[in-house]
Protein backbone atom coordinates (compact mmCIF):
# COMPACT_ATOMS: atom_id res chain seq x y z
CA UNK A 1 0.00 0.00 0.00
CA UNK A 2 1.11 3.03 -1.09
CA UNK A 3 0.47 6.02 1.19
CA UNK A 4 0.88 9.88 0.39
CA UNK A 5 0.40 12.00 3.30
CA UNK A 6 0.35 15.89 3.67
CA UNK A 7 2.47 17.83 5.95
CA UNK A 8 2.21 20.99 7.16
CA UNK A 9 4.52 23.27 8.61
CA UNK A 10 1.94 25.39 10.54
CA UNK A 11 2.55 28.39 13.30
CA UNK A 12 0.77 27.37 16.61
CA UNK A 13 -2.06 29.35 17.16
CA UNK A 14 -1.19 28.84 21.24
CA UNK A 15 1.74 31.41 20.13
CA UNK A 16 2.16 34.81 20.23
CA UNK A 17 -0.35 36.27 17.38
CA UNK A 18 -0.68 39.63 15.81
CA UNK A 19 -1.31 41.49 12.70
CA UNK A 20 1.27 42.57 10.66
CA UNK A 21 1.83 45.81 9.70
CA UNK A 22 0.41 45.69 5.87
CA UNK A 23 -3.10 45.36 7.93
CA UNK A 24 -3.43 41.91 6.16
CA UNK A 25 -1.59 39.38 7.22
CA UNK A 26 -0.19 37.33 10.52
CA UNK A 27 2.83 38.67 12.24
CA UNK A 28 5.55 36.49 11.64
CA UNK A 29 8.02 37.34 14.44
CA UNK A 30 6.09 35.88 17.60
CA UNK A 31 5.32 32.35 15.80
CA UNK A 32 6.51 29.47 16.67
CA UNK A 33 6.13 26.63 13.70
CA UNK A 34 5.87 23.15 14.09
CA UNK A 35 4.09 19.91 12.11
CA UNK A 36 -0.21 20.99 12.23
CA UNK A 37 -1.42 19.00 15.04
CA UNK A 38 -4.00 17.10 12.87
CA UNK A 39 -1.29 16.08 10.20
CA UNK A 40 1.04 14.74 12.79
CA UNK A 41 -1.65 12.47 13.58
CA UNK A 42 -2.24 11.64 9.52
CA UNK A 43 1.75 11.05 9.59
CA UNK A 44 1.22 8.13 12.47
CA UNK A 45 -2.21 6.44 10.82
CA UNK A 46 -0.09 6.19 6.99
CA UNK A 47 2.81 4.99 9.35
CA UNK A 48 0.77 2.40 11.14
CA UNK A 49 -0.89 1.43 7.65
CA UNK A 50 2.51 0.51 6.25
CA UNK A 51 3.70 -1.65 9.27
CA UNK A 52 0.90 -3.86 9.12
CA UNK A 53 0.62 -3.82 5.24
CA UNK A 54 3.59 -2.99 3.72
CA UNK A 55 4.59 -0.78 1.30
CA UNK A 56 5.42 3.18 1.42
CA UNK A 57 4.68 6.18 2.96
CA UNK A 58 5.66 9.55 0.93
CA UNK A 59 5.17 12.72 2.59
CA UNK A 60 4.73 16.05 0.65
CA UNK A 61 5.22 19.59 2.57
CA UNK A 62 4.61 22.87 1.18
CA UNK A 63 6.19 25.93 1.74
CA UNK A 64 9.87 27.40 1.05
CA UNK A 65 10.34 26.53 5.28
CA UNK A 66 8.83 23.31 5.62
CA UNK A 67 12.05 20.99 6.04
CA UNK A 68 12.13 20.83 9.68
CA UNK A 69 7.92 19.10 9.89
CA UNK A 70 9.57 17.09 6.60
CA UNK A 71 12.53 15.51 8.80
CA UNK A 72 9.93 15.03 11.69
CA UNK A 73 7.74 12.70 9.47
CA UNK A 74 10.88 10.85 8.24
CA UNK A 75 12.64 10.70 11.35
CA UNK A 76 8.80 9.57 12.58
CA UNK A 77 9.09 6.99 9.94
CA UNK A 78 7.78 7.94 6.28
CA UNK A 79 9.98 6.53 3.64
CA UNK A 80 10.73 9.68 1.51
CA UNK A 81 9.63 13.12 1.92
CA UNK A 82 8.61 15.76 -1.44
CA UNK A 83 8.79 19.57 -0.76
CA UNK A 84 7.49 22.01 -2.31
CA UNK A 85 9.25 25.07 -2.42
CA UNK A 86 6.92 27.85 -2.75
CA UNK A 87 4.47 29.89 -0.40
CA UNK A 88 0.56 29.64 -1.14
CA UNK A 89 -1.56 32.01 0.24
CA UNK A 90 -4.50 32.12 2.09
CA UNK A 91 -6.01 30.07 -1.11
CA UNK A 92 -6.30 26.74 -0.29
CA UNK A 93 -7.22 25.94 -4.08
CA UNK A 94 -3.28 27.06 -4.79
CA UNK A 95 -2.14 25.06 -2.01
CA UNK A 96 -3.89 21.92 -3.81
CA UNK A 97 -2.86 22.52 -7.09
CA UNK A 98 0.88 22.25 -6.37
CA UNK A 99 0.20 19.15 -4.51
CA UNK A 100 -1.48 17.42 -7.35
CA UNK A 101 1.00 18.66 -9.64
CA UNK A 102 3.95 17.37 -7.56
CA UNK A 103 2.06 13.75 -6.95
CA UNK A 104 1.05 13.28 -10.51
CA UNK A 105 3.84 10.52 -11.17
CA UNK A 106 2.97 8.83 -7.77
CA UNK A 107 0.75 5.98 -8.22
CA UNK A 108 -0.83 6.03 -4.73
CA UNK A 109 -3.32 3.85 -3.18
CA UNK A 110 -4.34 6.55 -0.45
CA UNK A 111 -3.81 10.32 0.47
CA UNK A 112 -4.36 10.92 4.13
CA UNK A 113 -4.49 14.61 5.56
CA UNK A 114 -5.12 16.33 8.36
CA UNK A 115 -8.81 17.18 8.70
CA UNK A 116 -7.46 21.31 8.85
CA UNK A 117 -4.65 23.01 9.40
CA UNK A 118 -4.18 25.14 13.21
CA UNK A 119 -3.35 27.88 11.81
CA UNK A 120 -6.06 28.66 8.79
CA UNK A 121 -8.96 26.15 9.83
CA UNK A 122 -9.98 25.91 6.49
CA UNK A 123 -10.29 22.64 6.01
CA UNK A 124 -10.06 22.40 2.26
CA UNK A 125 -6.96 21.03 0.74
CA UNK A 126 -7.80 17.33 1.34
CA UNK A 127 -10.77 18.16 -0.26
CA UNK A 128 -10.02 20.04 -2.78
CA UNK A 129 -7.37 17.74 -3.90
CA UNK A 130 -9.79 14.83 -3.56
CA UNK A 131 -12.08 16.96 -6.33
CA UNK A 132 -9.28 17.92 -8.53
CA UNK A 133 -7.99 14.09 -8.77
CA UNK A 134 -11.78 12.75 -8.91
CA UNK A 135 -11.19 10.46 -6.00
CA UNK A 136 -13.72 9.20 -3.35
CA UNK A 137 -13.35 11.24 0.22
CA UNK A 138 -13.93 10.96 3.53
CA UNK A 139 -13.19 13.18 6.11
CA UNK A 140 -12.90 13.71 9.74
CA UNK A 141 -11.79 10.05 10.26
CA UNK A 142 -11.93 8.75 13.60
CA UNK A 143 -11.15 5.16 13.01
CA UNK A 144 -9.32 3.84 9.95
CA UNK A 145 -9.39 0.32 8.96
CA UNK A 146 -7.57 -0.73 5.83
CA UNK A 147 -8.86 -4.10 3.58
CA UNK A 148 -8.20 -5.11 -0.13
CA UNK A 149 -9.09 -2.36 -2.61
CA UNK A 150 -10.57 -0.74 0.19
CA UNK A 151 -11.11 0.85 3.54
CA UNK A 152 -13.33 1.58 6.23
CA UNK A 153 -13.96 4.44 8.06
CA UNK A 154 -15.43 5.94 11.02
CA UNK A 155 -16.10 9.39 10.33
CA UNK A 156 -16.83 11.88 13.30
CA UNK A 157 -20.52 13.69 13.48
CA UNK A 158 -22.06 16.15 15.68
CA UNK A 159 -22.90 14.89 19.10
CA UNK A 160 -20.80 11.89 19.62
CA UNK A 161 -22.18 10.24 17.06
CA UNK A 162 -20.23 8.79 14.55
CA UNK A 163 -20.71 7.43 10.90
CA UNK A 164 -19.88 4.21 9.11
CA UNK A 165 -18.53 4.10 5.57
CA UNK A 166 -16.81 1.98 3.04
CA UNK A 167 -14.40 3.65 0.11
CA UNK A 168 -12.61 2.03 -2.38
CA UNK A 169 -9.17 3.24 -3.25
CA UNK A 170 -7.55 5.18 -3.94
CA UNK A 171 -8.99 7.55 -2.28
CA UNK A 172 -8.23 10.84 -0.01
CA UNK A 173 -9.21 10.27 3.86
CA UNK A 174 -8.67 13.31 6.67
CA UNK A 175 -7.98 12.39 10.23
CA UNK A 176 -9.59 14.21 13.32
CA UNK A 177 -7.25 14.50 16.02
CA UNK A 178 -7.27 12.04 18.66
CA UNK A 179 -7.48 8.72 15.74
CA UNK A 180 -4.34 7.45 17.24
CA UNK A 181 -1.53 8.18 19.79
CA UNK A 182 1.37 9.53 17.50
CA UNK A 183 5.22 8.35 18.45
CA UNK A 184 7.24 10.33 19.26
CA UNK A 185 10.38 11.04 17.18
CA UNK A 186 13.31 8.83 18.45
CA UNK A 187 17.39 9.58 18.30
CA UNK A 188 17.60 6.48 15.94
CA UNK A 189 14.77 7.48 13.83
CA UNK A 190 16.27 11.57 13.31
CA UNK A 191 19.66 9.25 12.14
CA UNK A 192 17.83 7.52 9.98
CA UNK A 193 15.86 10.75 8.75
CA UNK A 194 19.41 11.95 7.42
CA UNK A 195 19.61 9.48 4.65
CA UNK A 196 16.28 9.36 3.27
CA UNK A 197 15.08 11.47 -0.09
CA UNK A 198 13.92 14.93 0.39
CA UNK A 199 12.94 16.12 -2.90
CA UNK A 200 12.33 19.26 -4.59
CA UNK A 201 9.66 19.57 -7.15
CA UNK A 202 9.26 23.37 -7.90
CA UNK A 203 5.44 24.44 -9.02
CA UNK A 204 3.92 28.16 -9.00
CA UNK A 205 0.62 27.89 -8.09
CA UNK A 206 -1.85 29.27 -11.48
CA UNK A 207 -5.35 30.10 -9.62
CA UNK A 208 -6.47 32.54 -7.11
CA UNK A 209 -9.77 32.35 -6.04
CA UNK A 210 -9.54 35.01 -3.25
CA UNK A 211 -8.25 38.38 -1.89
CA UNK A 212 -7.96 39.38 1.87
CA UNK A 213 -8.91 42.92 2.38
CA UNK A 214 -8.45 42.84 6.00
CA UNK A 215 -6.92 41.28 9.21
CA UNK A 216 -7.55 42.30 12.62
CA UNK A 217 -8.12 40.96 16.19
CA UNK A 218 -11.69 39.80 16.92
CA UNK A 219 -14.03 41.94 18.48
CA UNK A 220 -14.93 40.28 22.04
CA UNK A 221 -16.79 41.10 24.64
CA UNK A 222 -14.43 40.82 27.67
CA UNK A 223 -14.96 38.41 30.94
CA UNK A 224 -14.74 40.87 34.04
CA UNK A 225 -11.06 40.23 34.59
CA UNK A 226 -10.16 39.08 38.48
CA UNK A 227 -6.87 40.30 39.47
CA UNK A 228 -4.36 39.81 42.25
CA UNK A 229 -1.95 37.18 43.59
CA UNK A 230 -3.10 33.31 43.63
CA UNK A 231 -4.22 33.72 47.24
CA UNK A 232 -6.43 37.20 47.07
CA UNK A 233 -8.01 35.41 43.07
CA UNK A 234 -8.83 32.01 44.77
CA UNK A 235 -10.79 34.53 47.80
CA UNK A 236 -12.45 36.41 45.12
CA UNK A 237 -13.54 33.02 43.63
CA UNK A 238 -14.72 31.99 46.24
CA UNK A 239 -16.84 35.19 47.43
CA UNK A 240 -18.21 34.91 43.71
CA UNK A 241 -19.39 31.25 44.19
CA UNK A 242 -21.03 32.28 47.70
CA UNK A 243 -22.57 35.05 46.50
CA UNK A 244 -24.17 32.50 44.13
CA UNK A 245 -25.02 29.89 46.35
CA UNK A 246 -22.87 27.69 45.00
CA UNK A 247 -21.11 26.74 48.25
CA UNK B 1 -29.05 37.66 -6.22
CA UNK B 2 -30.22 33.94 -6.25
CA UNK B 3 -29.04 32.18 -2.87
CA UNK B 4 -28.89 28.39 -3.09
CA UNK B 5 -28.95 26.95 0.53
CA UNK B 6 -28.55 23.06 0.91
CA UNK B 7 -30.20 21.90 4.07
CA UNK B 8 -29.09 19.28 6.48
CA UNK B 9 -31.11 16.54 8.55
CA UNK B 10 -30.28 13.53 10.71
CA UNK B 11 -32.12 11.07 12.98
CA UNK B 12 -35.15 12.59 11.11
CA UNK B 13 -34.94 15.99 12.38
CA UNK B 14 -33.85 19.76 10.42
CA UNK B 15 -30.91 21.09 11.53
CA UNK B 16 -31.49 24.24 12.18
CA UNK B 17 -28.48 25.29 10.77
CA UNK B 18 -30.46 25.00 7.78
CA UNK B 19 -33.21 27.94 8.18
CA UNK B 20 -30.09 29.88 9.18
CA UNK B 21 -28.34 29.80 6.06
CA UNK B 22 -32.24 30.93 4.75
CA UNK B 23 -31.97 33.88 6.90
CA UNK B 24 -28.81 34.99 6.04
CA UNK B 25 -29.65 34.09 1.92
CA UNK B 26 -32.81 36.14 2.79
CA UNK B 27 -30.60 39.57 4.09
CA UNK B 28 -28.27 39.05 1.04
CA UNK B 29 -30.55 38.38 -1.70
CA UNK B 30 -31.84 41.63 -2.35
CA UNK B 31 -33.98 41.50 -5.58
CA UNK B 32 -33.49 37.75 -6.36
CA UNK B 33 -34.17 34.78 -4.34
CA UNK B 34 -33.72 32.55 -1.26
CA UNK B 35 -33.72 28.98 -2.61
CA UNK B 36 -33.43 25.51 -0.16
CA UNK B 37 -32.29 22.60 -1.73
CA UNK B 38 -33.24 19.23 0.08
CA UNK B 39 -31.87 15.96 -1.16
CA UNK B 40 -33.09 12.74 0.28
CA UNK B 41 -35.46 9.51 0.11
CA UNK B 42 -38.49 11.17 1.44
CA UNK B 43 -37.79 14.70 2.10
CA UNK B 44 -41.26 15.99 1.94
CA UNK B 45 -41.37 17.28 5.74
CA UNK B 46 -38.14 19.40 5.53
CA UNK B 47 -39.62 20.71 2.50
CA UNK B 48 -42.11 21.96 4.44
CA UNK B 49 -40.40 23.36 7.26
CA UNK B 50 -37.66 24.98 4.69
CA UNK B 51 -40.68 26.47 2.67
CA UNK B 52 -41.68 28.89 5.68
CA UNK B 53 -38.34 30.97 4.96
CA UNK B 54 -37.31 30.43 1.07
CA UNK B 55 -39.35 31.58 -1.97
CA UNK B 56 -39.10 28.08 -3.38
CA UNK B 57 -37.81 24.49 -2.00
CA UNK B 58 -35.98 22.13 -4.21
CA UNK B 59 -36.78 18.74 -3.19
CA UNK B 60 -33.82 16.26 -5.50
CA UNK B 61 -35.35 12.56 -4.52
CA UNK B 62 -34.12 9.01 -5.24
CA UNK B 63 -34.05 5.84 -3.54
CA UNK B 64 -30.31 6.15 -3.33
CA UNK B 65 -29.95 9.41 -1.65
CA UNK B 66 -31.83 7.73 1.47
CA UNK B 67 -28.24 8.36 3.20
CA UNK B 68 -26.09 11.10 2.60
CA UNK B 69 -22.89 10.40 0.18
CA UNK B 70 -20.63 13.50 -1.09
CA UNK B 71 -20.46 11.85 -4.26
CA UNK B 72 -23.93 11.64 -5.00
CA UNK B 73 -24.54 15.37 -2.85
CA UNK B 74 -22.38 16.64 -5.61
CA UNK B 75 -23.46 14.90 -8.64
CA UNK B 76 -27.50 15.94 -7.86
CA UNK B 77 -25.72 19.61 -7.04
CA UNK B 78 -24.08 19.84 -9.72
CA UNK B 79 -26.58 19.15 -12.20
CA UNK B 80 -29.01 21.68 -10.35
CA UNK B 81 -26.60 24.59 -10.17
CA UNK B 82 -25.88 23.92 -13.72
CA UNK B 83 -29.36 24.21 -14.84
CA UNK B 84 -30.61 27.18 -12.10
CA UNK B 85 -27.30 29.36 -12.02
CA UNK B 86 -27.57 30.52 -8.68
CA UNK B 87 -24.79 33.32 -7.44
CA UNK B 88 -24.28 31.56 -4.64
CA UNK B 89 -24.43 28.42 -2.82
CA UNK B 90 -24.76 28.28 1.20
CA UNK B 91 -23.64 24.97 3.42
CA UNK B 92 -23.79 24.51 7.03
CA UNK B 93 -20.02 24.05 8.10
CA UNK B 94 -20.46 21.21 9.96
CA UNK B 95 -19.10 17.11 9.60
CA UNK B 96 -21.38 16.90 6.45
CA UNK B 97 -21.21 20.46 5.04
CA UNK B 98 -17.76 21.00 5.51
CA UNK B 99 -17.25 17.41 3.43
CA UNK B 100 -19.20 18.12 0.60
CA UNK B 101 -18.73 21.76 -0.09
CA UNK B 102 -14.97 21.78 -1.09
CA UNK B 103 -15.56 18.86 -3.61
CA UNK B 104 -18.58 21.09 -4.83
CA UNK B 105 -16.65 24.44 -5.39
CA UNK B 106 -13.58 22.72 -7.03
CA UNK B 107 -16.24 20.76 -9.36
CA UNK B 108 -17.99 24.09 -10.01
CA UNK B 109 -14.50 25.85 -10.18
CA UNK B 110 -15.91 28.13 -8.54
CA UNK B 111 -14.55 30.03 -4.93
CA UNK B 112 -15.23 28.94 -1.74
CA UNK B 113 -14.87 30.26 1.98
CA UNK B 114 -15.49 28.08 4.76
CA UNK B 115 -16.88 28.76 8.96
CA UNK B 116 -18.12 32.17 7.69
CA UNK B 117 -19.71 34.30 10.40
CA UNK B 118 -20.39 37.54 7.91
CA UNK B 119 -21.49 37.92 4.37
CA UNK B 120 -21.11 41.90 2.72
CA UNK B 121 -22.41 41.52 -0.97
CA UNK B 122 -22.49 45.20 -1.19
CA UNK B 123 -19.55 44.45 -3.41
CA UNK B 124 -18.82 41.56 -4.91
CA UNK B 125 -19.00 38.80 -2.37
CA UNK B 126 -16.97 39.34 1.12
CA UNK B 127 -16.87 36.99 4.05
CA UNK B 128 -15.77 37.58 7.37
CA UNK B 129 -13.90 34.40 9.18
CA UNK B 130 -11.82 33.29 12.06
CA UNK B 131 -8.18 31.59 11.71
CA UNK B 132 -6.37 30.76 14.62
CA UNK B 133 -8.42 29.31 15.92
CA UNK B 134 -10.49 31.96 17.05
CA UNK B 135 -7.42 34.51 17.41
CA UNK B 136 -7.91 36.62 14.45
CA UNK B 137 -10.14 37.48 12.02
CA UNK B 138 -9.71 37.93 8.41
CA UNK B 139 -12.37 39.79 5.74
CA UNK B 140 -12.31 38.36 2.14
CA UNK B 141 -13.43 38.55 -1.30
CA UNK B 142 -14.68 35.92 -3.52
CA UNK B 143 -13.20 36.65 -6.68
CA UNK B 144 -16.28 35.30 -9.08
CA UNK B 145 -19.64 34.04 -8.72
CA UNK B 146 -20.99 31.58 -8.57
CA UNK B 147 -19.40 30.97 -5.14
CA UNK B 148 -19.64 28.21 -2.21
CA UNK B 149 -19.68 29.50 1.61
CA UNK B 150 -19.83 27.31 3.98
CA UNK B 151 -21.55 28.78 7.38
CA UNK B 152 -21.26 28.69 11.14
CA UNK B 153 -23.85 27.43 13.13
CA UNK B 154 -25.40 30.24 15.35
CA UNK B 155 -24.94 33.06 13.93
CA UNK B 156 -28.30 34.06 11.42
CA UNK B 157 -30.60 32.98 14.04
CA UNK B 158 -32.79 35.67 13.32
CA UNK B 159 -34.81 35.53 10.31
CA UNK B 160 -38.85 36.26 9.03
CA UNK B 161 -40.97 34.04 7.87
CA UNK B 162 -41.31 34.26 4.55
CA UNK B 163 -43.44 31.51 2.79
CA UNK B 164 -42.37 29.86 -0.07
CA UNK B 165 -43.17 26.80 -3.02
CA UNK B 166 -41.60 23.78 -3.26
CA UNK B 167 -41.19 22.52 -6.46
CA UNK B 168 -39.60 18.94 -7.12
CA UNK B 169 -36.65 19.57 -9.20
CA UNK B 170 -36.69 15.99 -10.97
CA UNK B 171 -33.40 15.37 -11.01
CA UNK B 172 -32.01 11.93 -10.31
CA UNK B 173 -27.88 10.56 -9.44
CA UNK B 174 -26.31 10.48 -12.94
CA UNK B 175 -24.66 7.31 -11.17
CA UNK B 176 -23.70 5.33 -8.08
CA UNK B 177 -21.88 6.44 -5.24
CA UNK B 178 -18.22 5.21 -5.27
CA UNK B 179 -18.40 5.88 -0.92
CA UNK B 180 -20.95 3.37 0.79
CA UNK B 181 -22.98 4.40 3.76
CA UNK B 182 -22.83 1.41 6.62
CA UNK B 183 -24.10 2.60 9.46
CA UNK B 184 -24.19 5.20 12.15
CA UNK B 185 -22.48 4.61 15.71
CA UNK B 186 -24.50 5.91 18.48
CA UNK B 187 -22.10 7.15 21.40
CA UNK B 188 -20.94 5.44 24.27
CA UNK B 189 -22.21 5.95 27.83
CA UNK B 190 -19.84 6.53 30.68
CA UNK B 191 -20.37 6.29 34.38
CA UNK B 192 -20.95 10.23 34.71
CA UNK B 193 -23.33 11.99 32.38
CA UNK B 194 -21.75 15.36 32.40
CA UNK B 195 -25.04 17.07 30.94
CA UNK B 196 -26.40 16.63 33.60
CA UNK B 197 -24.10 18.10 36.37
CA UNK B 198 -24.49 21.38 37.93
CA UNK B 199 -20.78 22.42 38.08
CA UNK B 200 -18.30 21.49 35.56
CA UNK B 201 -14.70 21.93 36.29
CA UNK B 202 -13.27 21.42 33.00
CA UNK B 203 -9.64 21.17 31.94
CA UNK B 204 -7.88 22.00 28.45
CA UNK B 205 -4.33 21.64 27.02
CA UNK B 206 -3.44 23.89 30.03
CA UNK B 207 -3.76 20.76 32.64
CA UNK B 208 -0.26 19.97 30.77
CA UNK B 209 -0.15 15.90 31.83
CA UNK B 210 -2.42 13.17 32.60
CA UNK B 211 -1.58 13.40 36.31
CA UNK B 212 -2.89 16.59 36.99
CA UNK B 213 -6.18 15.57 36.38
CA UNK B 214 -6.51 14.61 40.02
CA UNK B 215 -5.95 18.16 40.85
CA UNK B 216 -9.24 19.15 38.71
CA UNK B 217 -10.95 15.69 40.38
CA UNK B 218 -9.97 17.21 43.65
CA UNK B 219 -11.31 20.48 42.70
CA UNK B 220 -14.67 18.94 41.30
CA UNK B 221 -14.53 16.96 44.57
CA UNK B 222 -14.81 19.79 46.53
CA UNK B 223 -17.35 22.03 44.71
CA UNK B 224 -19.68 18.86 44.17
CA UNK B 225 -18.94 18.40 40.53
CA UNK B 226 -17.72 16.65 37.79
CA UNK B 227 -14.63 16.48 35.62
CA UNK B 228 -14.94 17.64 31.73
CA UNK B 229 -12.39 18.30 29.25
CA UNK B 230 -12.13 20.05 25.76
CA UNK B 231 -10.97 18.23 22.64
CA UNK B 232 -7.02 17.96 23.25
CA UNK B 233 -7.31 16.33 27.25
CA UNK B 234 -9.81 13.63 24.99
CA UNK B 235 -7.68 13.41 22.43
CA UNK B 236 -4.38 12.36 25.00
CA UNK B 237 -6.84 10.31 26.09
CA UNK B 238 -6.60 11.65 29.81
CA UNK B 239 -10.45 11.95 29.75
CA UNK B 240 -13.13 9.49 28.46
CA UNK B 241 -14.86 10.75 25.50
CA UNK B 242 -17.95 11.15 26.95
CA UNK B 243 -16.37 13.75 28.99
CA UNK B 244 -15.55 15.78 26.13
CA UNK B 245 -17.58 19.00 26.08
CA UNK B 246 -18.14 20.55 22.64
CA UNK B 247 -19.93 20.29 19.15
CA UNK B 248 -18.47 16.75 18.58
CA UNK B 249 -19.19 15.66 22.32
CA UNK B 250 -21.75 17.20 24.61
CA UNK B 251 -23.58 20.19 25.36
CA UNK B 252 -24.16 21.53 28.74
CA UNK B 253 -25.30 23.91 30.76
CA UNK B 254 -24.29 23.99 34.34
CA UNK B 255 -24.83 26.70 37.26
CA UNK B 256 -21.05 27.01 37.49
CA UNK B 257 -18.08 25.87 34.09
CA UNK B 258 -15.41 26.24 35.56
CA UNK B 259 -12.84 26.60 32.64
CA UNK B 260 -8.98 25.91 33.61
CA UNK B 261 -6.01 26.16 30.76
CA UNK B 262 -9.00 25.75 27.85
CA UNK B 263 -8.59 28.43 25.34
CA UNK B 264 -11.84 28.42 24.06
CA UNK B 265 -11.92 26.82 20.07
CA UNK B 266 -15.50 27.60 18.98
CA UNK B 267 -15.97 24.00 18.33
CA UNK B 268 -15.44 23.79 22.49
CA UNK B 269 -17.71 26.98 23.12
CA UNK B 270 -20.88 25.77 21.23
CA UNK B 271 -20.87 23.29 24.04
CA UNK B 272 -20.75 25.15 27.06
CA UNK B 273 -21.61 29.36 26.14
CA UNK B 274 -25.08 28.60 27.64
CA UNK B 275 -23.67 27.85 31.22
CA UNK B 276 -25.21 29.91 33.82
CA UNK B 277 -21.76 31.13 35.73
CA UNK B 278 -18.00 30.37 33.64
CA UNK B 279 -15.20 31.44 35.33
CA UNK B 280 -12.08 30.78 33.03
CA UNK B 281 -8.63 30.45 34.30
CA UNK B 282 -5.73 31.27 31.39
CA UNK B 283 -2.25 32.15 31.22
CA UNK B 284 -3.35 33.64 27.61
CA UNK B 285 -4.91 36.75 27.95
CA UNK B 286 -5.78 36.52 24.45
CA UNK B 287 -7.59 33.48 24.61
CA UNK B 288 -10.64 33.49 23.10
CA UNK B 289 -12.41 31.44 26.36
CA UNK B 290 -12.38 35.03 27.94
CA UNK B 291 -14.84 36.10 25.45
CA UNK B 292 -17.45 33.77 26.85
CA UNK B 293 -16.56 33.94 30.42
CA UNK B 294 -18.38 36.13 33.04
CA UNK B 295 -15.03 36.11 34.96
CA UNK B 296 -11.79 35.40 33.93
CA UNK B 297 -8.19 35.18 35.42
CA UNK B 298 -5.26 35.79 33.76
CA UNK B 299 -2.84 33.37 35.75
CA UNK B 300 -1.28 29.79 35.71
CA UNK B 301 -4.18 27.01 36.69
CA UNK B 302 -1.43 25.57 39.13
CA UNK B 303 -1.14 28.51 40.82
CA UNK B 304 -4.53 29.54 41.53
CA UNK B 305 -6.02 26.01 41.48
CA UNK B 306 -4.11 24.82 44.56
CA UNK B 307 -4.82 28.23 47.02
CA UNK B 308 -8.62 27.25 45.42
CA UNK B 309 -8.32 24.23 46.68
CA UNK B 310 -7.02 25.22 50.28
CA UNK B 311 -9.35 27.51 50.72
CA UNK B 312 -12.13 25.56 50.28
CA UNK B 313 -11.29 22.65 52.35
CA UNK B 314 -10.76 25.21 55.08
CA UNK B 315 -14.42 26.79 54.47
CA UNK B 316 -15.58 22.97 54.77
CA UNK B 317 -13.65 22.24 57.87
CA UNK B 318 -14.63 25.22 59.47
Amino acid sequence: MKVIVLAKHAPDPESEISVASDGKSVNTSGLVYDINDWDRYAVEEAIRIKEDKGGEVVVVGVGTNCDDTLRKCLAMGADRAIKIPVDTSFDAYQTAEVIKEAIKDEEFDMILAGLMSQDLNNAQVGVLLAAMLDLPIATAVAELNVEDGKVIAKRELEGGYLEEVELPTPCVITVQSGINEPRYVSIMGIKRAKSKEMKEVSISPSISTLEIEKMYLPPVKKAEMIEGDPSQIAEKLIEILKERGLI
Amino acid sequence: MKVFCVAEYRFDELNPLSIELLNLANQVKGDGSSEAVVIGKDVGKYAEELAKYADKVWKIEDDSLENYTPDLYVDVLMQLIEREKPDMILIGNTAQGGEFAPYLAAKLNAPIATDVVGVDVSGGVKVSRYLMQGKLMVDMKLKSTPCVLTIRQGVFKEGAEIGGEIVDAGIKPSKESRRKFISYIEPEVGEVDIAQADIIVSVGRGIEDESNIELAQELADLLGGVVAGSRPVIDNGWLPKDRQVGISGKVVKPKLYLALGISGAFQHVMGMKDSELIIAVNKDPEAPIFGVAHYGVVADLFDVVPELIEKLKELKGA
